[in-house]
Formats: structure tokens, C-alpha cells, sequence
């Protein structure tokens, strides 16, 4: 009877219902109306033509996933700092959310650079540093989970959280001065892009504001899966060690 | 403790009298760095014309390739033999350890470089007396030399190592690469130290960047 007790006690999980849910309900409602107004109201742009509109999901989730990867460049400090399981739960949950938001950052730029660019990719420095970042935080993911143990993975994920994140910027400058030897053979639409009339500034603004907090949801929705895993080896521990 | 460069040059023996006796990692790596060229030539079509545009680039990647290669064996024997246990245990600061580790593979990739860069210049056709190039070489191998230990101490410990390295290695040391590619193609140019620009530089602000970050995360990976 105790021994059931100290299962069930161990395999409850302190949740954060209202927190996610109260997430997961303005995500919704916010992505709702962030469609409607990407495609109802946004005005067609004048040059670009209705491609124009991927703009709305590729800036907010591009710049997304640079956020993220600064969250785990953080939560990887703190956890080899102070070592609490926390840190590493949010730079985990931040890194896996991270690489789906730059993988999805790198194929809406394909899409858009198709018909824009007449080519599907260009080694350009914000493509290149955006694919290498794709690299470093696959390889962050493998590291851990092909890791002898979960805190040894902890760990070893946390260090390549850190030299990724540092040498990120090596990457950017590195391509530029590259770039400025071997002139690209498109002219970049950049200058044009930003030169955005004011309903669609404001609409890339509540676009990028419905993309964070549709990240915060994920991150959530990862740490509480991530605690029920940890509850359910703990159990299967218990489960194990009686069976014998 | 006893100071920093004593157990240092230890470790660095300890590897150098086991690479003395077995031979089995500079020799190895000397002809995969020919197997390498023979499958660029072919694979880039290589003509005499072209030689000095395409030498540089071989150049490298055969270096990074055969880095990988190298360094994926620097922390097997200890791994094997629960010798590295032994060297955490000895009274010898985590640093000691990193930096010694870090010059034996710098030590053998130099030495591996050092025999294929003069077959590399007859069979690609440049001239390689170049002082900024041999400079080139050295800050662009210590660069790999540094991250290549740490991450090969991680990958060691993982399933897969042999894969996990160079997932680790090409995209973090992409900078160390390109640099070392624009630089080496000036130096092969004739050019001095200031026609080769900002690439120099930026090879050694790595280098020195991750001298003082790796030892100190090393510690974190080598713990118990």
C-alpha cells in the first residue's frame, strides 16, 4: 500500500495547467486573427506581388529562433554554473523548439527566394550563419541524446550550447568578408523589403508578438512533456526494481 | 598542482612515446591526406590551368578531414584502457590535462601537414616556401587542434563517436576553414602579411577565443 502511495506520489507532476493553457488559448486566438490580417488585410506589395506575404511568418519565426538560441546559450551557462535541472529544461525545451523554428525559417526563405532571388538558395551570409545555426543545434540535440547518461548528455549539450552560440557571430563575419571577395550574382531585395508601408510594419509587428508567444507555448508544452518523461523512468525505475 | 606546463608536457610525452611504438595514427593519416587529393582531382577536374585556383580548397579540406580523422583517436587509448580515469585522478589541474591533449594533437597534425604539404605542392603545382602560408597552417591547425579536443573528449563518450566529431567540428570550425582557404590562396599568391588581410587575424581571434573557453568547459565534460 506504501509502496503504490510513493508511486503515485512520484508520478504526479506538479503542473502549470493554468499557465500553458492561458498560452495555448492566446496563441490561438492571436494566430487567428494574425492570419486574417496576413491575408485580408495586408496590402499586396506593389513589386514583390502576393509572395510578399510569406514575410509575415518567415521574419517573426527567423528571428525567433535566434531568441531561442540565445535562451539556450543562457540556460546552458546557468546550469553548468548552478547546476539545477531547471536551467537545463529550459535550454532544452528552448533548443528543440529553436531548430523547428529554423528549420521552418529556412524553408519559408526558400519559398520566397524562388521567385524573388530566381534561385532557391544563395550562400548569402544570413542563409549561410542560418543554415550553420541549423548545424550546431541538430548536432546539440544528437549530442544529448546519444549522451552514456541524461546528465552526462545534460552536460555535454550545455557545452556546445555555449561554443555554438559564441561562434556564431565568427560565422556572420567570417561569410560577410567572404561575400565582399565573391560578389553575389543576385541583387539583394533586402532594400526594398524594408521600406514597408505602415499597415504592414504593424501587421509584421503583431505578427512576430503571435510568434512569441507561440514559442512560449511550445516551450511550455515541451518542459511538462519533459517532466513526465522523468516521472514515468522514475516509476519504470520503482516498477523494475520490485519485479526482481 | 604542480604549475601548468610540467604535467602538460607529460601528457604530451605519454602520447608521443605511444605514437612512437605503435605508428599506427600519423602514418595513417598521411595516406588518407594523399587519398584525399586523388579524389579531388578527380571530382573537381583538375587541370593545369586551374591548379593554383583549386589548391587552396583541396588543401583544406584535406587538413579538415584528415583533423577529424586524427582527432577522433585522442582520447580512444585513454577511454579503452581507463586511462584517463587514471590522469583525473593524478593531482594535475583539468587544464594541464585539456592543454596537453590539445598539443599532442596539434604536434601530430603538424607533423601530418608537414609531410603533405610538400607532396601537395608537386602534385597541385604551387609553391609552397611561403612563410604566411606555414603561418596559415599553423594558426588554422591550432584553431582545430584547440575545438577538435574538446569535442572529441565529448564524442569519445558517446554512441556513434566516430560520426559525432565531425558533426561537432565542421559547422563550429567553418570560420577557422574559410579564413584559412582566402588566406592560403593569397599566400600561395606571394603576397605579405598585410596583403592577406583580415583573414589572419580572424583565424588567430578564434584561436585565442576558444584557448580560454575550451579548457574551462572541459573541465564540466571530463567530471564525474
Amino acid at each position: 500500500m506504501a509502496n503504490t502511495q510513493s508511486i503515485e506520489r512520484l508520478g504526479s507532476i506538479d503542473r502549470l495547467p493554468s499557465l500553458k493553457t492561458a498560452l495555448a488559448a492566446i496563441t490561438g486566438v492571436m494566430m487567428l486573427v494574425d492570419l486574417y490580417l496576413i491575408f485580408m488585410v495586408a496590402p499586396t506589395d506593389s513589386v514583390l506581388g502576393h509572395v510578399q506575404r510569406v514575410f509575415y511568418f518567415h521574419v517573426p519565426i527567423a528571428i525567433m529562433s535566434f531568441l531561442a538560441f540565445f535562451i539556450v546559450f543562457i540556460g546552458s551557462l546557468m546550469y553548468l554554473i548552478k547546476r539545477t535541472p531547471k536551467w537545463d529544461a529550459i535550454a532544452h525545451a528552448s533548443a528543440e523548439v529553436g531548430v523547428v523554428f529554423v528549420t521552418l525559417a529556412l524553408i519559408t526563405g526558400i519559398i520566397w527566394a524562388r521567385p524573388i532571388w530566381n534561385t532557391w538558395w544563395t550562400w548569402e551570409p544570413r542563409l549561410t550563419t542560418t543554415m550553420i545555426l541549423w548545424l550546431i543545434y541538430v548536432a546539440y540535440l544528437m549530442v544529448r541524446s546519444y549522451a552514456p547518461s541524461q546528465s552526462k548528455g545534460a552536460i555535454y549539450a550545455a557545452v556546445v550550447g555555449i561554443i555554438g552560440f559564441i561562434d556564431v557571430p565568427i560565422v556572420y563575419y567570417s561569410v560577410v568578408w567572404w561575400r565582399s571577395i565573391h560578389p553575389s550574382p543576385v541583387v539583394g531585395p533586402f532594400a526594398q523589403a524594408d521600406a514597408l508601408d505602415g499597415t504592414m510594419a504593424w501587421i509584421l509587428l503583431y505578427s512576430f508578438i503571435t510568434f512569441v508567444f507561440f514559442f512560449a507555448y511550445m516551450v511550455a508544452e515541451r518542459m511538462e512533456l519533459r517532466k513526465t518523461e522523468e516521472a514515468l523512468g522514475r516509476i519504470r525505475f520503482i516498477l523494475r526494481r520490485r519485479g526482481r | 598542482m604542480t604549475g601548468l606546463l610540467g604535467p602538460m608536457m607529460v601528457i604530451v610525452w605519454k602520447d608521443v612515446l605511444l605514437e612512437l611504438r605503435s605508428r599506427d595514427l600519423v602514418v595513417s593519416v598521411v595516406v588518407f591526406g594523399l587519398l584525399v587529393v586523388v579524389v579531388f582531382n578527380f571530382a573537381l577536374n583538375n587541370t593545369p590551368g586551374r591548379s593554383e585556383e583549386l589548391a587552396p580548397g583541396i588543401l583544406w579540406s584535406a587538413f579538415a578531414f584528415a583533423a577529424v580523422l586524427a582527432m577522433n583517436r585522442a582520447f580512444v587509448r585513454d577511454q579503452e584502457q581507463g586511462g584517463l580515469e587514471g590522469l583525473l585522478i593524478s593531482p594535475v589541474s583539468r587544464d594541464a590535462i585539456f592543454l596537453g591533449k590539445a598539443l599532442t594533437s596539434l604536434i601530430f597534425m603538424l607533423l601530418v601537414e608537414a609531410a603533405l604539404l610538400p607532396i601537395y605542392a608537386v602534385m597541385l603545382d604551387f609553391s609552397a616556401l611561403s612563410w604566411m602560408l606555414i603561418l596559415t597552417i599553423f594558426l588554422g591547425t591550432l584553431g582545430f587542434a584547440v575545438v577538435g579536443t574538446l569535442f572529441s573528449a565529448i564524442a569519445v563518450q558517446t554512441r556513434s563517436r566516430e560520426i559525432m566529431l565531425p558533426v561537432l567540428f565542421f559547422p563550429v570550425l567553418l570560420p577557422v576553414i574559410i579564413a584559412a582557404v582566402e588566406a592560403s590562396t593569397r599566400a600561395i599568391g606571394g603576397e605579405t602579411f598585410v596583403g592577406l588581410g583580415r583573414w589572419l587575424p580572424l583565424i588567430g581571434v578564434f584561436d585565442a577565443l576558444f584557448l580560454v573557453i575550451c579548457p574551462w568547459v572541459f573541465g564540466f565534460v571530463v567530471e564525474e
